[in-house]
């Protein structure tokens, strides 16, 4: 019996591109129903499960350059669907998904335990040390499509997983059992104003995700792109977020500590 | 039957055991973590049928398409528009946070009038009776000329109305808030003779020079030039960015380029003299198009060359040369300025010509890859209204901010000029001010200055939709609908090089007791009477709109845009048909001369310039939550604006990072705390313009400082523009 194809979603994030003006992040927040508060400066306590860095390359005026790196969830294949953080996930909220390569997160599922906030190597788990309150009347924009956290549980970009069953729905309801590459793309790839940001079927030699990664199956999805990089290659995470940059200090602090920004 | 001690511990195993096979403690532990996840005040947020409404965005004057998505009647997101010739479906974070616009808490829900210093809601038909009884007086007493008009547009069917009401009631007074469209318009009237905006046509030049424009930082029309400027380096095009600090455009650019901030225009006229010097310009083109390049020689001449202009901007006299070589080399080679977003000063028309003459040198005029003079709008023709002798009268009197005046002759707004106007005399010159979409008592330099003498005025009426600054010390706040519930014509993108409309839709109907300002502006007028009420025969707004667009209206409505691609720019129309490098009006302007931050060099060791960032609005619109949220942390930390400085400065002053220090300037101090930052030039700090809010919601309000409130005014020579790009500080620990 023919099974279909498993899909592996990933995204290409041309650092090249990237102006770092946040419309990734605030596309993700405006899609997802992420919360916010008053004072949501200190940004180990302020969720949004796209942020953009600030790299430097730590030389001083005027030798001083700076990349910004935007930091969705990078969908960590591991071994076989060992991430990090689904290996460790004692209630199973936390899920690698062999047929779209989407970890997932189902808030209802989760306790609050935080090992996989401790496991995940790229800090794109966070907690709600909160309950969600929206101002009067805002509630109105919030998005029925993706359910409200509230206090006590982790939560992480699902690569706008809703979209996928959306874009699948709307392909069933016509009779098609595949989706077209630009019927299921997330909200901030949507919403780059530079084009940066790139999605797609990485197993998918049509899309232009894999076009851009050319990830090689047989090492781990390493990038055959001399441009390209992941994230902390060398934790062996085989992430699916791949990065593009013309700069060496960009590609290699890609694998050190990132700086906030 | 006899309980022994075998059968109880049978039972209460063989229970315990049974449950624990059971379903049952599984599903307890579900339901509880269900229930515990369901509190009443975490929102549920209703499902329904989702739907999407094309529409334009108005919250910066880039007049990008969106598509609005909706569930059932709420607005959930707004996205770009795919397809559309600004943004095709890019969008900038505010544009993203629309829907907490709608929805925000700091709404005007109701007409409002100021009693006694507190508002109170009043009825929309007493508001207009009221207004229209006091602007009658004012008519009456002969001092129609009283009545002004500030706006963030002079295009376009609203500003129209504005401008035709003040005309037929008697008042030149429409004044538009400072950007750099001021001195782009007269640099293009002054050069080639044209009423026309400037567009910029990016994603054809293969090399682009950039000095201090926030290319990717809210200059022009931000989603577009995020594209174009990806386009443009793709096909192998270079940015260089001229600035004094690494800005993210500068950080994005091929070339970082340090330069004195304030001195650009000088770098540009060295380039000039190189370029004349070496003979690298387009000498076919200069010839044949142009007029005047002799007088050119003169004005970049020995005073301009490498060494001198080196002293002036820091820039290296081999790098200048370099650069002139580079500029003219290239294929299409743009130049631009107009500081960070461009929407706050105008700038020195002196600076802008220089530039302007750059890219005449190189033929990047009116070309694929060059500066396009797009003509305005023409599409709002309606008949001329009938003066009665009030007006014509007061029409004739002298502008307020001395605009068109002896003084000023070449300029058309200086909002910038109004403090001192309304200072002047014992009453105020400006008796009634209407206020529609700009936020002078917050976006003005020195707002301690601008928020006293506005005070002055007997009656302000502001249109806004959100209690903001200005809002707040006005008399009456008549509050428009938002753009999301509205119909409203965008007659320009801005920066774009082609002749564009956009239309704005209502998406949803009006959800509070707002009314659009269009229908207020008609009815104030027939409620004066007279020859002011019959200037406005329209029984709507939407009317008005509908007969102004004519035969584009039907398209409009199912497209939201109209863009004329087949448009090639109008020939020249200076009296010499040509390109002019000098004549009669360029002679009125003083020579070109770098404008200093005002404050005094000793007691103010360092240099305060502001920067922008699209995760903060600007102009007349509020920072939204979901921007507050994405904003850097090297921008704000708590309650506390930042300030960058150069590592070096920061030693030297005994400042670690994150240290708490008070910034002062000439106008006043204010507690910040610093962020070491290795973009910053030594001697000059930064901070992020957009903070320091009084009003709007408390995510924003009581956040950071606002850098205006530090800055002084700077009246460019000859223009009479806004100029200030920066001011002397000090910082000291605190």
């Amino acid at each position: 019996m023919d099974q279909p194809t498993n899909k592996r979603f990933g995204m290409v994030i041309d650092l090249d591109k990237c102006t770092g003006c946040g419309a990734c992040m605030v596309a993700c927040m405006a899609e997802n129903n992420v919360p916010f508060r008053e004072d949501d400066t200190d940004k180990l306590l302020s969720i949004a499960w796209m942020r953009v860095y600030r790299l430097k390359n730590g030389k001083s005026f005027p030798q001083a350059e700076e990349c910004f790196l935007p930091r969705p969830c990078q969908h960590c294949e591991g071994h076989h669907g060992h991430s990090p953080c689904v290996s460790v996930c004692p209630a199973t909220a936390t899920d690698y998904d062999m047929q779209t390569g989407i970890v997932s997160q189902v808030p209802t599922r989760c306790f609050g335990c935080r090992y996989c906030m401790a496991a995940c190597p790229y800090h794109v788990r966070q907690f709600n040390w909160w309950d969600p309150i929206w101002p009067d009347g805002m509630e109105r924009s919030l998005n029925p499509d993706v359910s409200v956290r509230m206090r006590g549980i982790v939560e992480k970009c699902s690569f706008c997983y809703h979209r996928y069953q959306r874009a699948l729905d709307e392909a069933y309801a016509e009779g098609r059992r595949d989706l077209k590459e630009h019927e299921y793309q997330t909200a901030c790839t949507q919403a780059c104003p530079a084009g940066a940001i790139t999605f797609g079927d990485l197993n998918n030699p049509a899309h232009t995700v894999h076009k851009l990664a050319q990830p090689d199956t047989a090492h781990e999805g390493k990038s055959r792109n001399p441009k390209a990089f992941r994230l902390l290659e060398r934790l062996g995470t085989n992430t699916k977020v791949y990065y593009l940059s013309s700069r060496e200090w960009v590609r290699r602090a890609g694998d050190s500590a990132l700086r906030k920004s | 039957m006899k309980i022994d001690r075998r059968s109880f511990l049978s039972f209460v195993i063989g229970g315990a055991a049974g449950t624990a096979l059971s379903p049952l403690p599984w599903k307890l532990t579900d339901d509880i973590s269900i229930w515990s996840q369901n509190w009443p005040w975490t929102p549920v947020p209703p499902k329904g049928e989702t739907t999407y409404v094309a529409s334009t965005c108005t919250l910066c004057p880039g007049g990008c398409g969106i598509s609005v998505r909706k569930v059932d009647d709420r607005v959930v997101k707004v996205e770009g528009l795919k397809g559309h010739p600004v943004n095709d479906g890019g969008i900038c974070p505010l544009g993203l946070s629309g829907a907490q616009l709608l929805y925000s808490p700091t709404r005007v829900r109701a007409p409002m009038k100021k009693v006694n210093g507190t508002w109170r809601e009043i009825a929309w038909d007493t508001a207009i009776q009221e207004i229209a009884d006091q602007l009658k007086d004012l008519r009456e007493k002969g001092q129609p000329q009283s009545v002004a008009w500030v706006s963030d547009s002079d295009r376009g069917s609203v500003a129209e109305l504005s401008k035709r009401f003040l005309t037929v009631f008697g008042s030149p007074n429409f004044i538009r808030t400072p950007s750099i469209q001021d001195s782009y318009e007269l640099v293009l009237y002054l050069t080639q003779g044209q009423r026309a905006m400037a567009g910029f046509d990016l994603a054809n030049a293969t090399y682009v020079l950039s000095f201090g424009s926030g290319i990717i930082e809210g200059w022009g029309a931000p989603p577009h030039l995020f594209r174009a400027k990806s386009v443009m380096q793709q096909k192998g095009g270079k940015i260089s960015q001229l600035e004094a600090r690494l800005s993210k455009t500068a950080a994005k650019a091929d070339q970082f380029i340090p330069i004195k901030p304030g001195t650009e225009g000088a770098l540009a006229l060295g380039l000039i003299h190189v370029i004349l010097k070496e003979g690298l310009y387009r000498k076919q083109i200069v010839q044949d198009q142009s007029t005047g390049s002799d007088a050119l020689k003169k004005l970049a001449g020995d005073d301009f060359a490498p060494e001198a202009v080196s002293k002036t901007t820091g820039v290296d006299a081999k790098t200048i040369v370099e650069l002139a070589r580079a500029f003219a080399g290239a294929k299409k080679p743009l130049a631009v300025c107009g500081r960070g977003n461009g929407r706050q000063e105008a700038g020195s028309a002196q600076e802008f010509l220089a530039v302007h003459f750059l890219n005449a040198l190189m033929g990047s005029i009116n070309t694929a890859g060059g500066v396009v003079a797009v003509p305005e709008p023409d599409y709002v023709d309606w008949p001329e209204p009938e003066m009665d002798a009030a007006a014509s009268a007061g029409m004739q009197q002298a502008r307020v901010d001395g605009a068109g005046g002896k003084d000023f002759p070449l300029s058309r707004y200086l909002l910038n000029r109004l403090p001192e106007a309304l200072d002047g005399g014992a009453s105020s010159p400006v008796q009634v001010l209407f206020v529609n979409h700009a936020n002078p008592a917050f976006s003005l330099v020195d707002t301690a200055r601008v928020e006293k003498s506005l005070k002055k005025i007997p009656l302000i009426v502001s249109f806004s939709s959100f209690m903001d600054e200005t809002a707040a010390l006005a008399h009456y706040i008549l509050p428009n609908h938002i753009y999301l519930e509205r119909f409203e014509d965008v007659p320009a993108s801005q920066g774009f090089p082609k002749p564009f409309i956009g239309l704005v839709k209502p998406v949803v109907a009006p959800i509070l007791k707002t009314r659009h300002i269009g229908d207020v502006v008609i009815q104030v007028a027939k409620a004066v009477g007279g020859n002011v009420a019959s200037a406005f025969a329209w029984d709507s707004y939407e009317a008005c709109l509908q007969e102004s667009l004519g035969d584009k209206w039907d398209r409009l409505k199912e497209e939201v845009y109209w863009v004329d691609s087949n448009f090639s720019p109008a020939a020249f129309e200076t009296k010499s048909k040509k390109f002019e490098f000098a004549n009669a009006d360029i002679a009125l302007l003083p020579a070109y001369a770098a404008l200093k931050a005002p404050g005094d060099d000793k007691a103010f060791p360092l240099t305060l310039v502001p920067f922008d960032t699209l995760r903060l609005a600007s102009g007349a619109v509020g920072t939204p939550p979901f921007l507050v949220k994405a904003l850097e942390e090297t921008m704000l930390q708590k309650n506390d604006g930042l300030v960058e400085i150069n590592p070096v400065d920061a030693q030297k002053l005994g400042l670690a990072d994150g240290a708490a220090a008070v910034l002062s300037t000439p106008k006043g101090s204010a507690r910040v705390k610093v962020t070491l930052s290795e973009g910053m030039m030594p001697g000059l700090i930064a901070m992020v313009r957009g903070l320091g809010h009084t009003a709007y919601d408390r995510f924003l309000a009581g956040r950071g400082v606002n850098i205006n409130s530090l800055m002084s005014s700077v009246e460019a020579p000859g223009t009479g523009f806004e100029a200030a790009w920066g001011v002397r500080a000090q910082l000291t620990k605190a």
